[in-house]
């Protein structure tokens, strides 16, 4: 039982590449935290410093109370799952789960009694004598979670452990590994660039990007107040519409509205809080019409693709893979939708409009 | 090309037989040869079937030796053989996957110089540093030894880049793995890289070992003694008679007799090789 505390984190690669630029958190006793962002954001490279892997430039990392910046990996009380598994694919099962207790000298009959409760947990029993090449995807993942939880380690470390698992096993797996942490009340921190892993295993999400810290919160505070545009348009799918309005429109927009700044820029709104409407909203609220061009439809919800009518100013893209500027997505009920080349007119209620700073560092306002 | 012409079947066929012949036929000859006495052999009209001497030819190859010059016997010089290209073979792979290994795993200063310098070796042969190699074998006392026909030929560049290249398609995670399991340096190499190496441990066997049991020249610089003489050493010096005719059945035998342990060791080795590629996974 453990907390993790980094204290001013700092990742400079011998090049002078800086992978991690100053990252402060803390996971409490038993909590997952699930660090999301892109590739490249430095995540993975968090990670691996918390388990030793990675030297830690500069700033402290304690686990339990005890700073590790030198603890050898083994030496941390921590189990890691890879990504690829990272099984010995010459052992059997059992002695992928074994080897690391036996490495530490415990005795055979300790041994036996924690990979036949991992086994009996993880519903492994039956394959403990072959060798991983022999097992599926989600069996092996099962391993790489059993090899972890046998060694009752103080924190989990998850490396993205989902991303080879096709779609149906990786919902299973999530659920599982849900399960699991919250029966053992094992501190976690899982890796990941899947928003949607993210929002359901978390309960402290950490958003990365660039090397920093963009937000730290529980998820559901994280997707209703996004501190930046880029945690709005990351956390979410589809991603909210950021739309940047000249001051003006924000002024009269945003009439009598404390937020309405010089320093605001940027309208966000995510696509379900859009509606498809005749009239115009109610006061306060938000207009707009859009020519449809595209339209998706999957089943319980319907994606509109549209362009703003009047795209005077294209929106932000904050992300490569966004949306394309001047685009806008609207998010409705059931399957009934326009028809492409329509154009509709969409709301949004005031309460549901975001408001950022023009360079989109900043929220403005709660 | 996956066409199915009876013609091109046909031709391809022929080429392919044509080949086999060329190059089965002196060892069909060889293998002749040594079942008929010594009067047929030299009388210049070789049969093409085998004679009735087979079993005295061997066993004199073998047990006796030639019989009018002393020459050790065949089993003497197959054992001097095997003992050296085994040794020559297993001090390879020993050396080579720990200097890659070295190589691979450990970032030490001028650890790319260390590479270069062995990847360099490449270009110096036995051959190239006969002399100096000679005179340091010489100086330590290992001229007729054991050691003397070993140590100079086990270092491996060869080795060492096979080695280095299939360590570094093993994946990193494993070597993280092992750390966080507590294994340290000795233990990854021992429990995870060395079962991993199997396969390609068995094919740099065979490789060496017919590579140490072709060693010709520097046997013959080396070894004075007859009782120290390699087989294909020993072949060489039955045909080289000063008044007397060459006991060409003799040698014969003695040549298929030298065929057969490189051949051993493909045919026993080749079933790794085959499993190791079927089931290479990491």
């Amino acid at each position: 039982m453990a907390n993790v505390t980094l204290r001013n984190v700092r990742k400079t690669y011998p090049g002078g590449f800086e992978a991690i630029k100053g990252v402060d958190f803390e996971v409490g006793d038993g909590q997952l935290c699930v660090l999301v962002g892109p590739s490249g954001c430095g995540k993975s490279t968090l990670l691996r410093m918390v388990a030793g892997l990675e030297t830690i430039s500069s700033g402290e990392i304690e686990i339990g109370g005890r700073v590790v910046n030198r603890v050898e990996p083994a030496e941390r009380d921590i189990a890691m799952v890879f990504q690829n598994y990272a099984l010995y694919p010459h052992m059997s099962v059992y002695n992928n789960m074994a080897y690391g207790l036996r490495n530490r000298g415990m005795k055979e009959p300790e041994i036996d009694s924690r990979v036949q409760e991992a086994a009996r947990v993880l519903e492994l029993g039956a394959m403990l004598e072959r060798k991983p090449r022999q097992l599926s995807g989600g069996q092996r993942q099962r391993v790489a979670m059993g090899r972890a939880i046998v060694r009752q380690p103080k924190v989990f470390l998850f490396d993205e452990p989902l991303s080879n698992l096709d779609a149906k096993l990786r919902i299973a797996m999530r659920v599982e590994i849900r399960r699991l942490q919250r029966r053992l009340n094992t501190t976690s921190i899982y890796v990941t660039h899947d928003q949607l892993e993210a929002m359901t295993l978390a309960d402290i999400l950490v958003v990365m990007n660039g090397g920093l810290v963009e937000q730290i919160g529980s998820p559901l505070d994280i997707y209703q107040k996004p501190a930046t545009t880029f945690v709005a348009s990351f956390i979410g799918a589809p991603p909210m519409n950021l739309l940047p309005l000249p001051p003006e429109e924000i002024r009269l927009q945003f009439a009598g509205d404390s937020r309405a700044g010089a320093e605001a820029g940027i309208l966000g709104i995510r696509p379900e809080d859009l509606a498809i409407s005749a009239d115009i909203a109610p006061t306060g609220g938000m207009t707009l019409d859009i020519t449809v061009d595209a339209t998706e439809r999957v089943g319980p919800e319907t994606f509109v693709y549209g362009t703003r009518a009047r795209s005077d100013a294209p929106a932000v893209s904050a992300n490569p893979g966004d949306l394309p500027p001047g685009a806008l997505i609207v998010r409705i009920p059931g399957s009934t939708a326009p028809d492409i080349g329509e154009r509709v007119r969409v709301i949004a209620p005031r309460d549901k409009l975001h408001l950022f700073s023009a360079d989109g560092r900043s929220r403005i306002g709660a | 090309m996956v066409e199915h012409r009876p013609w091109s079947d046909i031709i391809a066929y022929a080429i392919l037989t044509l080949g086999v012949f060329i190059v089965a036929f002196p060892v069909y000859l060889a293998l002749i040869a040594s079942t008929h006495d010594a009067a047929t052999v030299i009388g210049g009209n070789m049969p093409l079937s085998p004679g009735g001497h087979a079993l005295e030819n061997y066993y004199r190859a073998v047990f006796v030796g030639g019989a009018r010059y002393s020459r050790e016997p065949v089993g003497q010089m197959l054992m001097n053989s095997f003992i050296s290209a085994a040794g020559i073979a297993i001090g390879k792979i020993f050396i080579s996957i720990l200097s890659a290994y070295a190589v691979v795993y450990f970032r030490f200063p001028f650890r790319k110089t260390a590479f270069w310098i062995i990847f360099v070796t490449l270009m110096l042969p036995v051959e190239v540093r006969i002399y100096p190699t000679y005179k340091v074998v010489a100086d330590l006392h290992m001229l007729d030894t054991y050691a003397g026909l070993i140590l100079p030929l086990i270092a491996s560049a060869t080795g060492t880049l096979l080695f280095r290249q299939f360590f570094m398609t093993v994946p990193e995670e494993l070597l993280e793995a092992s750390r966080i399991d507590g294994a340290g340096p000795f233990r990854f190499f021992k429990d995870t890289l060395l079962p991993l190496s199997v396969t390609t441990i068995a094919a740099l066997f065979v490789i060496q070992f017919i590579y140490g049991w072709n060693q010709y020249l520097w046997p013959l610089l080396i070894t004075t003694q007859d009782s120290m003489q390699t087989i294909v050493t020993g072949i060489k010096k039955m045909l080289t008679t000063t008044d007397e005719l060459a006991e060409w059945q003799l040698a014969m035998a003695t040549a298929v007799l030298a065929m057969l342990p490189p051949v051993a060791v493909v045919v026993f080795m080749q079933r790794l090789f085959v499993r190791g590629l079927v089931e290479t996974e990491k």
